[in-house]
């Protein structure tokens, strides 16, 4: 893999006084100066955003600056970094190890302070007992998403050496379902919209191409920098004249931008792709060379989607025909034009097939691999992490025996996770074995990911012997079931790798830079290290220190941290229409790296993993079209999970300047059905299903229309005593949590997707406020230490 | 001396509310105090599939449009860190010939603490010197002439 310093673009608002050109550290007024592509905690997606970290002379961090020598983000920086040292210096943030005697679980009060040392004895111990008596298959590791932690499947293979990695939400609803379609039609890791990342030029780079139309479909980047996208390159490209379609059932800023927004009721995208591609098709606007060069399966895509045109779309998704073909069109005349799919694709049980119209769009019109389209990874890139470790340190004996991987072979294999919705079976069961030890990391599954969590929490109690925690702050889900908390430190205070676009769509590498001294926390990569040196020593024998795995895992020995973190970032080389080289096949050859050398349309994959290879539609398992006689008792489509500025996921709750932002969790009605059940905007109301319950407070806009009602996720309360806890969990983090109402088990056939976005519920007033005093959030958490 | 401001292209603010974390950092604004606030305007419908949806920043009166940072010639630290790209701090003068040509633009000159910028407050002497004549005159005053200045009818409970 080639790499190249990247040449700091300025932006035409950046003064003439600036730091463009600064070295990696330099003194500015007698603070010194790290620049650092930071990347977790706090958790976000890698994007690997620059910044400048001030430090005085006492080693503390006194003020935060957008990089400007970053490629990418150029100074420019979103609130949630911008409150970075009152995330660092918090005064609930926990700084050393703690243990409690796990019957005292869910009780604040009982922790105490251990050392470093006393911990990992406690570990290895516990770990040695369980696993001796259960198997190493007895430990499973919540892991979630945004954090260094949350994705590091060395965790599991080399330092627990359990099979039992686990993303905690049913039908592992977000992102790795877009992977696995991509994956399985393309052989291509992921199709990211080309926005010029990798290259010197950036936008105005002589490879490059502005992308006539960008397609969001299930996405709105702007909050969340989704996947390791900059949310803000599409308002960067918009200025330099792309123009929007969305897909989305909100009004959102940007959809209100686009040329059409097609506001499909929430669940059917699958059907409205299969009518684009009818549209296209039928019209004769695809890319008819590199359809018959490069495609396999065109003329049973054809028949299926024929199945399915703009007329019977529109009844499915309540949008008018003649607009889908419009917007069909306008897509399919751009070039180049690109598709940011997002995380919605995920949420529905048939996720697979949404993607799988999504990327057969993509490639009938030709835009894979193409400057300005969608932008691919070669064969040798982004590949390094997937299994690492697994093989050694897992094997094919004890991998067989991974929660779920006889039922769903195409998920647990691609992913090396257990399949989520059994592994609560198990929990629940013992079956197919018990599970007794676990651990978070990057998860806080109570709050945030998973559907009905006071079932995971029951079986969580229920299982769990040994439980360790691992995060910056205590979370409801450590809160209620851990034995060991480990304090990790925040991304200021730990030398690491950005791991852009989790390495998936290989643009550029970030050095985090360590900027102040962590005191007594550590890093994922230096907690997996050092577990790993004690309970599994023959994984490590290569690794002298923690820079060596990093060199490893993270930068594949091509280049060494040390090199990197002089350059704080360096470019990849991106090069396009690699098909037409053999740059995307392992053996070298022209096109792509499937079974038949083509994108198989028709996809042999999925067919193999039981179903079907080609694109179909499928209602939701809770909508007015499959349980119509629910529909009196829950008459609206309920959405949930939009993202915020303030917050990522369950994190930001204890910021006050991001709670100030959003202090209460949100639930978005139409005017009209406002009205009609006399709600009025700020009444806290109760939505409620046949799974469950939540409190949220009212924001009445037109963002939904009258059908559908979307909640926000993720809501706990740590201003709450700790020791108070109810029925509602600790910090109440049940009280408000609209997964209450998301059910667990109606994952897609291959065991991927999941109805997050797309379940149906009723709503009522509450009978009194819940509202967030923020003086007392103030007071609690507003003077740093 | 030069007026300065800030020259805010609403066509692409997103509302990402940077501009407002990153003013209180800077100036360690409690909560509830602002520098700079995003307002919304929208989601409303135009017509059908048209929706009206702009967010517009709007300096508050604790905006100094950050006084230390451009004294030695850095950009306010809003116009620094916003996402998209659209604040520009000048003088009005350059930043007015900017509004010419490009639409959805609005330019703020903000005042910082306007009351005290006014001063305290003194007495001009060459102020209020017109004097009554306070000619000395007595009338009875009757009940019918309070009625004038009142509406109800219980004038006379007055005697």
């Amino acid at each position: 893999m080639k790499t190249k310093a990247t040449p700091a673009i300025k932006l035409d608002t950046l003064s003439d006084v600036n730091d463009l050109g600064k070295p990696w550290r330099y003194t500015d007024e007698g603070l010194t100066v790290t620049r650092s592509s930071i990347w977790t905690p706090p958790g976000c997606h890698p994007v690997g955003c620059g910044l400048k970290l001030y430090v005085d002379d006492t080693g503390r961090l006194v003020k935060v600056e957008g990089d400007e020598n970053h490629p990418v983000t150029q100074g420019r920086l979103c609130p949630r970094c911008i409150t970075m040292k009152d995330y660092v210096y918090n005064p609930s943030r926990i700084k050393h190890p703690m243990k409690r005697d796990p019957q005292y679980r869910g009780q604040d009060d009982k922790w105490v302070e251990i050392s470093w040392d006393e911990a990992y004895d406690i570990i290895e111990r516990e770990y040695r007992r369980i696993t001796g008596t259960y198997g190493r298959e007895s430990m499973i590791i919540f892991v979630g998403t945004g954090r260094e932690g949350g994705t590091l499947l060395p965790y599991a293979t080399m330092s627990f050496c359990t099979p039992n990695f686990c993303y905690s939400q049913s039908g592992y609803a977000c992102y790795t379902p877009r992977l696995a379609a991509c994956a399985y039609i393309t052989g291509i890791p992921y199709p990211e919209l080309d926005y010029a990342a990798g290259l010197p030029g950036r936008y105005d780079d002589p490879e490059y191409e502005v992308p006539e139309v960008i397609m969001l479909w299930g996405k709105e980047p702007l909050p969340s920098n989704p996947d390791g996208f900059f949310g803000h390159s599409v308002i960067d490209l918009m200025k330099r004249g792309s123009r929007l379609i969305s897909v989305d059932p909100r009004v959102t800023w940007l959809s209100s931008h686009a040329d059409y927004h097609l506001r499909l009721r929430p669940g059917t995208d699958t059907a409205l792709g299969l009518a684009m591609i009818d549209t296209i098709i039928k019209e004769e606007l695809y890319d008819k060379d590199f359809v018959e060069y490069w495609c396999y399966g065109f003329d049973e895509l054809t028949k299926r989607a024929a199945e399915t045109p703009a007329e019977k779309a529109a009844e499915i998704c309540g949008i008018d025909a003649e607009y889908i073909k419009e917007a069909a069109r306008m897509y399919a005349t751009a070039k180049p034009a690109g598709i940011l799919w997002g995380l919605a694709v995920d949420q529905k049980r048939n996720g697979m097939q949404n993607g799988q119209v999504i990327v057969d769009l993509m490639a009938i019109t030709g835009n894979i691999d193409r400057p300005g389209g969608q932008v691919v990874g070669d064969i040798n890139s982004g590949l390094n992490e997937g299994g690492f470790g697994f093989d050694k340190g897992i094997g094919p004996e004890l991998g067989a025996k991974m929660i779920g991987i006889k039922e769903y072979p195409g998920y647990c294999n691609l992913i090396l996770n257990a399949q989520a919705d059994l592994a609560l079976v198990a929990l629940e069961t013992d079956e197919p074995y018990p599970v007794r030890m676990g651990m978070y990391t990057g998860n806080n599954l109570m709050a945030c990911t998973s559907g009905e969590p006071r079932r995971w929490h029951d079986a969580i109690l229920r299982s769990l012997e040994f439980c360790i925690g691992v995060d910056c702050f205590m979370t409801p889900s450590i809160q209620a079931s851990c034995d060991i908390f480990l304090p990790l430190a925040t991304v200021v205070e730990r030398d690491g790798c950005l791991f852009a676009e989790y390495g998936a769509a290989p643009l550029y590498f970030g050095a985090c830079n360590q900027a102040i001294d962590p005191g007594d926390t550590k890093s994922d990569l230096q907690i997996a290290f050092e577990l790993g040196k004690r309970l599994n020593p023959h994984m490590w024998e290569d690794y002298n220190d923690v820079y060596d795995f990093i060199n490893d895992l993270r930068l594949g020995k091509q280049f060494t941290f040390d090199e990197l973190h002089k350059e704080v970032t360096l470019q990849q080389d991106i090069s396009y229409f690699k098909y037409e080289r053999g740059d995307l096949r392992r053996d070298g050859g022209l096109g792509f790296n499937t079974p038949s050398g083509r994108i198989e349309l028709y996809c042999g994959a999925y067919a193999q993993f039981g179903d079907d290879p080609l694109p179909y539609y499928e209602e939701p398992p809770f909508s007015p079209v499959s349980t119509p006689e629910l529909m009196a008792d829950y008459p609206f489509v309920l959405t949930s999970g939009a993202r915020t500025y303030a917050f990522f996921h369950s994190e930001h709750r204890q910021i006050p300047y991001l709670r100030e932002l959003n202090p209460d969790p949100l639930v978005e009605i139409n005017p009209a059905v406002a009205k009609r059940l006399g709600i009025a905007d700020g009444q806290w109301c109760e939505v409620y299903n046949m799974f469950g319950s939540a409190v949220l407070k009212a924001k009445i806009t037109q963002a939904v229309d009258e059908n559908t009602i979307h909640a926000q996720h993720g809501w706990w309360f740590p201003e709450l005593n700790p020791n108070d806890v109810d029925e509602n969990g600790p910090y109440h983090t049940f009280r408000s949590n609209i997964n209450n109402l998301n059910p667990n088990g109606y994952q897609g056939k291959i065991g991927f997707g999941a109805p997050y976005k797309c379940m149906i519920c009723n709503i009522k007033p509450a009978e009194k406020s819940y509202d967030t005093d923020m003086t007392d959030v103030w007071d609690k958490f507003g003077k740093l230490v | 001396m030069a007026t300065y401001g800030l020259l805010i292209d609403y066509e692409y603010c997103t509302g990402c509310q940077v501009c407002e974390v990153t003013c209180k950092e800077e100036h360690d604004y409690p909560v509830g105090k602002w520098g700079i606030r995003v307002f919304d305007d929208g989601p409303w419908e135009i017509e059908p599939r048209r929706f009206n949806f702009n967010k517009i920043p709007v300096p508050t009166d604790l905006c100094d449009l950050c006084t230390e940072r451009t004294a030695v010639g850095r950009e306010p630290m809003c116009v620094h860190h916003c996402l998209a790209n659209v604040m520009t701090y000048g003088t009005v003068e350059e930043l007015a010939k900017k509004l010419d040509g490009k639409t959805k633009q609005v330019l703020w000159v903000p005042q910082f603490k306007p009351y005290e910028a006014k001063g305290p407050f003194a007495h001009d002497p060459s102020k209020g010197l017109r004097k009554a004549q306070h000619l000395q005159v007595s009338e009875n005053v009757s009940a019918e002439r309070m009625a004038a200045q009142r509406g109800d009818k219980r004038v006379e409970e007055i005697h």
